[in-house]
């Protein structure tokens, strides 16, 4: 099958499952901070005084997540 | 907030710390990137992973600079305990020592490296013990020794202290006036510290408990990605056992210095339904662990990648050959390079505000309208 084949190849299909599960964390960590990133904008577009507060809960938010998907991405590595 | 058997609680908080700062001391292990999959090369070829994963990791030599065929490397002392065969006993040497006839470069590395008092070193820059021409498994080393990433955390121990020194000696002197010279640089740095960070999050009362220890993660964390990035530097946040211990400190930290109030919302959360707080009590206590882990592997995996990515740019024009993919690649690296002094300060600011939010949350005192046994 195709998984057999490409063992062939490369010899080591963790690899592609490493680069996979890499992919999609970082997808998922992006689109998250995306979605973090624009309402954090508007806020401070809305009401500029609360800007600094709303900054710092910006990065620690990210922060965060960006932990979770460097968690993802650091079984990749071992595993692949 | 009232504590009954003050004296009792200060004997068993010391007590812990003491546990927990000897079991923490109590094995040294050498945290290094693993080579697995790319494979034997005995061709000169340029293998890309394995360039990449030497630069990453750590090495019991520092290589500067390679200059035509002659390579600029700084020897590094190697410190060895060793227990073979039950003859115990300590061991003192240069690397250089290692490969005596001269340095190998990164393409005959696979070169054999000479046996000093029977310790050679492998592939991995691991040391172990050869008899008979054999690794030699029943021997028992701790490698004490001062390694590349070892010698970058002092150098840069030996920055922050030269810089404070002065800005301290600035601030004595200049009590009163406007700061001068390396001061003014740094005493803003010390004040976003303490009101952007500290005070928010920990609170006006405690905050002045934690301000060493936030400051010197903070700028400690800075100096060292920044050293990572200069020419030859090492790679000394990217090492998860630096992280790992750092986020242990904030973990013993915030753990010991927890209140009451903190082990009840941990353990009890107050306020809550009966079924939830069953579900709460694994969740929040495993959560003290997962805390620092996060901490190690945010930092340690930004700044990793950070230097793959560079280096994956750059050996791009190795790949292909051809130096016309230089004017993709340079522009390129240094972009990135350029980003990666910005992930340089953000990842010490965010390690520090996390630190500063889990200390703020075992210092908290608030006062609960529905906490019946509260006094």
């Amino acid at each position: 099958m195709l998984s057999s084949l490409l063992l062939e190849i490369t010899g080591s299909v963790s690899a592609i499952g490493a680069g996979l599960g890499a992919g999609i964390a970082v997808f998922g960590a992006g689109f998250g901070i995306g979605k973090i990133g624009s309402s954090a904008m508007e806020s401070m577009a809305r009401q500029p005084e609360v800007a600094d507060k709303v900054q710092t809960g910006m990065i620690i938010a990210s922060a965060l997540i960006e932990g979770a998907a460097l968690f993802a991405i650091a079984v990749c590595f071992i595993k692949g | 907030m009232c504590r009954e058997n003050n004296s009792m609680y200060q004997i068993l908080k010391s007590t812990f710390t003491l546990l927990i700062a000897i079991l923490g001391f109590s094995f040294a292990s050498f945290a290094n990137g693993h080579e697995e999959s790319h494979g034997a090369d005995t061709t000169n070829e340029f293998n890309a992973t394995e360039m990449i994963l030497h630069h990453i990791a750590d090495s019991h030599e520092w290589h500067i600079a390679t200059i035509g065929e002659s390579h600029v490397t700084i020897p590094l002392p190697v410190i060895l305990y060793f227990n073979i065969d039950g003859r115990t006993g300590w061991e003192f040497f240069l690397s250089s020592q290692f490969h005596a006839q001269g340095f190998p470069h990164e393409d005959d590395h696979r070169a054999e490296s000479l046996p000093v008092d029977g310790f050679k070193l492998d592939h991995h820059d691991h040391i172990y013990y050869e008899k008979d021409g054999k690794p030699y498994a029943g021997a028992q080393i701790i490698d004490l020794s001062i390694t590349k990433n070892a010698a970058s955390i002092l150098l840069s121990a030996v920055i922050l202290l030269f810089i404070f020194f002065s800005v301290a000696g600035g601030f004595k002197k200049n009590q009163g006036r406007a700061p001068k010279g390396i001061q003014s640089f740094f005493e803003p740095l010390v004040i976003f510290v303490r009101d952007q960070i500290a005070i928010p999050n920990i609170g006006e009362k405690h905050y002045l408990r934690f301000m060493p220890y936030l400051l010197t993660v903070f700028f400690f964390i800075w100096v060292n990605n920044l050293l990572g990035l200069m020419p030859s530097g090492a790679n000394a946040s990217g090492n998860i056992a630096l992280t790992l211990t750092l986020a242990v400190i904030t973990a013993i930290i915030t753990n010991v210095s927890g209140n009451k109030d903190y082990w009840m919302h941990i353990l009890w959360t107050p306020g809550v339904p009966l079924p939830l707080r069953v579900i709460l009590l694994p969740v929040e206590v495993l959560g003290i662990f997962i805390k620092p882990t996060a901490l190690t592997l945010r930092l340690f995996a930004n700044i990793t990648a950070g230097h793959i990515i560079i280096l994956s740019i750059v050996s791009l024009i190795f790949i292909f050959k051809n130096s016309l993919v230089a004017i993709a690649s340079v522009p390129f690296a240094t972009v990135m390079n350029i980003m990666e002094f910005g992930v340089a300060a953000l990842q010490a600011y965010v390690f520090t505000l996390l630190s500063a939010l889990y200390i703020g949350t075992a210092v908290a005192e608030h006062s609960h309208g529905h906490d019946e046994h509260h006094h």
